[in-house]
């Protein structure tokens, strides 16, 4: 009973996702240790967390760290001013209607997912928060470390 | 078995109903102005919320502090 009346309500639509394997794919990106980061110009942190991800990028690009920006303004505008105040060190992919923040289930701004060099998602960093800046970079620096297994 | 069904969909209505209520994280862009703040003018608030205090302190108001003189 229970089953069905979940059944009926995931047919009507209410735990659908939109489709946005066009937007991201991450198999382009095996073998690196990839950062999938969700922004906003109105996210206050994202201020802070920018930056961060600007410096993790020119220190650890060249040992295999990957960093994708997801903006999520509804207004590309917004997100351009924000770039002139903050600018970002790495490619940004615009979903202003929110079909891969859905996608990846995003629980607060910023949201960072963390992708070890097989694709496996290693952790999810909500928030960004300067005292926790060096324990999520020594994760990071250990994911680096790791060889993907052919 | 008809009336279960029915009462099966009236559930599934009533459920699906608060499906989307509120605002995903990622579209609290009206929500994070600053215009949009309960508390746009902390200072006002908190200069309001003294007198209130003070003057409700007699018969209770927001504690149960102070006889009104709005001295603590």
């Amino acid at each position: 009973m229970a089953a069905g009346a979940f059944a009926l309500l995931a047919s009507m639509g209410c735990f659908a996702a939109g489709s946005s394997a066009s937007l991201l794919d991450l198999n382009q990106y095996r073998g690196r240790v990839v950062v999938v980061d969700f922004w906003a110009s109105w996210c206050k942190p994202c201020r802070q967390s920018i930056p961060w991800l600007n410096d993790l990028r020119a220190r650890y690009g060249s040992q295999g760290l990957t960093i994708i920006g997801v903006n999520v303004d509804a207004e590309r505008a917004d997100a351009e001013r924000f770039q002139r105040d903050v600018p970002l060190g790495f490619d940004v992919i615009y979903d202003p209607q929110g079909r891969l923040a859905e996608q990846f289930h995003v629980q607060g701004m910023p949201s960072s997912f963390v992708y070890d060099r097989e694709g496996k998602l290693a952790q999810v960093l909500l928030g960004f928060q300067e005292a926790r800046r060096q324990q999520h970079e020594s994760e990071i620096h250990e994911l680096l470390n790791h060889k993907a297994t052919p | 078995m008809k009336r279960i069904i029915f009462l099966a969909a009236i559930l599934c209505q009533a459920l699906s109903g608060c499906a989307h209520l509120g605002v995903k994280p990622w579209e609290r862009e009206v929500l994070a102005r600053e215009s949009m703040q309960p508390d746009s003018h902390p200072l006002d608030t908190a200069l309001d919320d003294h007198i209130y205090f003070s003057k409700e302190g007699t018969s209770g108001g927001r504690g149960f502090g102070g006889g009104g003189c709005g001295c603590n």
